[in-house]
């Protein structure tokens, strides 16, 4: 017995997990990632020796919208590994700067390095106390370039990150992804969510009539809709989730919070019972 | 004429407490023709009198663009300007390709005074021959001027003067500084002008070769003028030569007093 | 050897390293000293293996870029979709980037490669700016473009790059790229996703493929409106094209930019 599902006598014989919501282990079971180095043992078993090749705790969707006078996040506070619901209590979104905002899926190890990494950048501009700090495009510039030179040294970090903020008036919301791909758009929603959220916030965009048109309420009321919505069709998802607000006056990342959901029996419902 | 037992290297402390080769280069910036840098609330004006070797020979540069938003006019060894402007534009692209933003002034000025502190405590290395003024301008804190010595003193001023005869330039600065925070760029130039003309020798004059003319400001990127475009500020300068004559008093360019090389706050 | 009850049983109990330096003759300790179980190798001697990944380091994002030179003026133009497999990502992403006043280029490909490659260019060129004092010609952005791709030739930017713009004589120029640097100046490209179906197009209406006694020298006006034509034809077909069209028409005056609403299904 050890800790890897896949080892667990599991029904599905999984070499490849196209999904990734799996961890695969290593099927060499037992023998240490130094031992498989030395000896090539990956190779002799037709298993080369990698760098992170797929995530292991992973978050699921983060979702981003712009409204007028500026940006809510959506992100729920379950950490998965694999199909276990491992983690209750993790917060997806993170305050990075006074105006700015980090969410985070995917694996949850490479988000706190990334966090890290970026709490040590606002470190160093706020010792330099010269009145310059990095605002969020800035942040979401260097973001961008730990993903590629990540990517281009073939050790990606596993991540999508959605970055929220307000600048200079200019509200901004932008993703990058492990590959380094980064967008900028009204309504971002990554994983899962590019699937199930992104839809309806491009709906909502539409019938509203744009950002600029969308109230803080109705944004809330969105988002709300929307992690409903993933809850119940996205399996690692969780009815507990937490939206970050990024306006002029400042930023405000709320207690964690839930929807009502109805799982009774679907008689009535068109395409579902009788 | 300097010559004493404590000055074979850099790394030696005088029985006085001084560092006799790091004075040493600060002559070097004195030898080289003279730079003035002035700063509004909105813009920074370097000036710079070029020299020529004669008749047959260019000028040498003393104005370097680093950036759009930054550029820097030199005094003394045009070679070490040459590798620390060199620096100073890598620093300035590193920035703009990490986080899409132009460098903040101070912050390159304080790299440049970490990699000159080096050359004066190192054994067998040698401190640059040159000296600094470098114009940057912000969004986020507006115009600065800052001036970098080879002693690694790098200070922010609001006019300043370094090379050869900067002494008659600082003066002249120094008469009408209560002037500069509102003036327009034009006049900026004047008072430069002025402070420029201060450094001449007795038998010389600004000319369209041996003077160029470097702005940073709001919404005005890094601009040298040079030649032809410099014409209406030099025939300003002759006419209103009268009124503004006595204001300057002349003053012989005095040498730095003892112990300011290093600065021992 | 008989069989260890623990073992994995598909290890083979003695494995050869499959690529090592030469083991030192005296052995001061055995290799099963360092075993943490039954039958497995531990080195003693410093080994190199391959690192196999498997790691996918490319997405294509779509989308169609497309450039037409005309007699003294140039058309570069492109959809401004970017998508990810059957997603769309935004809407609203620009491909062209004016590199100066005479120069647009435009990729296609994978994003973070062309924005990448795009601001090496920009920092290219702000070298060659600082060198030479000048901007540098489309000609010589050309050749700069091909190197750059080449130099990566082992690890491609995957990127369709097109770069239009005007010439030294201020003829329309276009030249075209494959990933790996490739280049040739041509009077029409289209390149992306919907290039097979808007190139055979253009080179009927561009080059009066099929329809030589119709040849005629193209106006501006009638290159922006086969522009247009092209792109939304191309966005009923090709899932990848869409949203908006860019257009950037490059004449002796400078970069002007036009934006067109495209399908967005």
């Amino acid at each position: 017995m050890d800790h890897f599902p896949t080892n667990w006598g599991n029904p599905r014989a999984e070499n490849v997990d196209s999904y990734n919501t799996y961890p695969v282990a290593s099927h060499i079971g037992t023998v240490p990632h130094s031992v498989q180095q030395i000896a090539g043992y990956g190779h002799t078993n037709g298993h080369p020796t990698s760098h992170t090749q797929s995530p292991v705790v992973t978050g699921t969707s983060v979702l981003g919208l712009k409204f007028k006078g500026g940006v809510i996040m959506a992100a729920d506070n379950l950490a998965s590994y694999g199909s276990l619901a491992r983690f209750r209590d993790v917060e997806r979104l993170h305050q990075v700067a006074d105006f700015t905002v980090l969410g985070a899926s995917g694996d949850m190890s490479d988000y706190q390095y990334v966090k890290n990494l970026i709490d040590s950048q606002m470190i160093k501009e706020y010792n330099a106390d010269d009145g310059h700090t990095l605002a969020t495009p800035n942040i979401y510039e260097y973001l961008w370039r730990v993903m590629y030179n990540r990517r281009s040294k073939m050790n990606p970090l596993w991540n999508t990150f959605v970055l929220g903020g307000v600048h200079k008036g200019e509200r901004f919301l932008g993703a990058i992804d492990l590959k380094g791909t980064p967008y900028q758009a009204a309504s971002i929603a990554t994983g899962f969510g590019s699937h199930l959220a992104q839809p309806i916030l491009r709906k909502e965009l539409e019938t509203l009539g744009g950002e600029d048109q969308i109230s803080e309420e109705q944004a809330v009321k969105i988002m709300k809709k929307c992690m409903m919505v993933l809850f119940y069709r996205d399996a690692r998802s969780m009815n507990k989730f937490q939206l970050a607000k990024i306006t002029e006056e400042g930023v405000t990342i709320s207690e964690p919070m839930s929807v009502e959901t109805e799982w009774g029996f679907a008689e009535n419902i068109r395409g579902y019972g009788a | 004429m300097f010559r004493n037992q404590y000055d074979n290297d850099i790394s030696t402390w005088s029985p006085q407490g001084r560092l006799h080769q790091i004075e040493y280069a600060l002559e070097a910036v004195k030898q080289g023709s003279a730079s003035v840098g002035l700063r509004s609330n909105t813009h920074v004006v370097l000036l710079a009198l070029k020299r020529s070797s004669g008749e047959l020979a260019s000028h040498q540069q003393k104005l370097f663009r680093i950036d759009n938003h930054m550029g820097i006019a030199i005094a003394g060894l045009v070679s070490d300007a040459r590798v620390l402007s060199n620096f100073m534009r890598t620093e300035c692209m590193k920035s703009k390709m990490m986080y899409d933003r132009p460098m903040p002034g101070s912050r390159l000025v304080s790299l440049i005074g970490d990699k000159a502190q080096v050359n004066t405590q190192n054994y067998g290395r040698r401190p640059y021959g040159v000296g600094l003024l470098v114009a940057s301008y912000d969004d986020e804190t507006g115009p600065h001027l800052y001036e970098c010595l080879p002693n690694a003193n790098c200070l922010e001023y609001y006019a300043v003067s370094i090379g050869a005869k900067s002494q008659s330039a600082k003066t002249y600065l120094e008469k009408f500084a209560k002037d500069y925070g509102e003036t327009d760029v034009d006049a900026l130039i004047m008072h430069g002008l002025h402070a420029l003309r201060e450094t001449l020798q007795q038998d010389k004059e600004l000319n369209l070769k041996n003077c160029s003319i470097g702005v940073v400001g709001k919404g005005q990127d890094w601009d040298v003028i040079e030649g032809d475009r410099l014409k209406a500020y030099l025939e300003q300068l002759e006419t209103g030569a009268a009124t503004t004559e006595t204001g300057a008093a002349a003053t012989t360019a005095g040498d730095l007093p003892q112990g300011e090389a290093m600065d021992t706050e | 050897m008989a069989e260890h009850p623990f073992q994995h049983p598909s290890i083979p109990s003695e494995p050869t390293p499959q690529i090592h330096q030469t083991p030192p003759t005296q052995q001061l300790y055995s290799r099963e000293m360092f075993s943490t179980y039954p039958g497995q190798v531990v080195a003693d001697y410093p080994v190199s293996v391959p690192i196999e990944h498997r790691f996918d380091p490319y997405v294509d994002n779509g989308g169609t870029l497309l450039s037409i030179a005309g007699e003294d003026f140039c058309v570069v133009a492109a959809d401004t979709r970017q998508s990810e497999g059957y997603s769309i990502n935004a809407r609203y992403v620009p491909k062209s980037v004016k590199l100066s006043d005479k120069t647009v280029i435009s990729m296609g490909g994978c994003y973070a490669d062309c924005l990448t490659l795009t601001k090496r260019i920009q920092q290219s060129m702000e070298w060659y700016r600082h060198a030479h004092g000048k901007t540098m010609s489309t000609a010589a952005v050309a050749q700069m473009l091909s190197i750059m791709l080449y130099q990566k030739r082992f690890f491609p930017f995957y990127s369709w790059c097109i770069l239009g713009g005007l010439d030294e004589e201020g003829k329309g120029a276009v030249y075209t790229y494959d990933p790996v640097g490739s280049y040739e100046r041509e009077s029409c490209r289209c390149a992306g996703s919907a290039s097979s179906l808007i190139q055979p197009f253009l080179d009927n209406q561009i080059n009066f493929k099929n329809q030589e006694s119709q040849r005629q020298q193209l106006s501006l006006d009638q290159v922006v409106r086969i522009t247009k034509d092209s792109f939304t034809s191309a966005t009923e077909r090709d899932i990848y094209t869409g949203d908006y069209l860019e257009i950037f028409v490059i004449t002796k005056d400078g970069v002007e930019v036009q934006k067109m609403d495209l399908k967005k299904d």
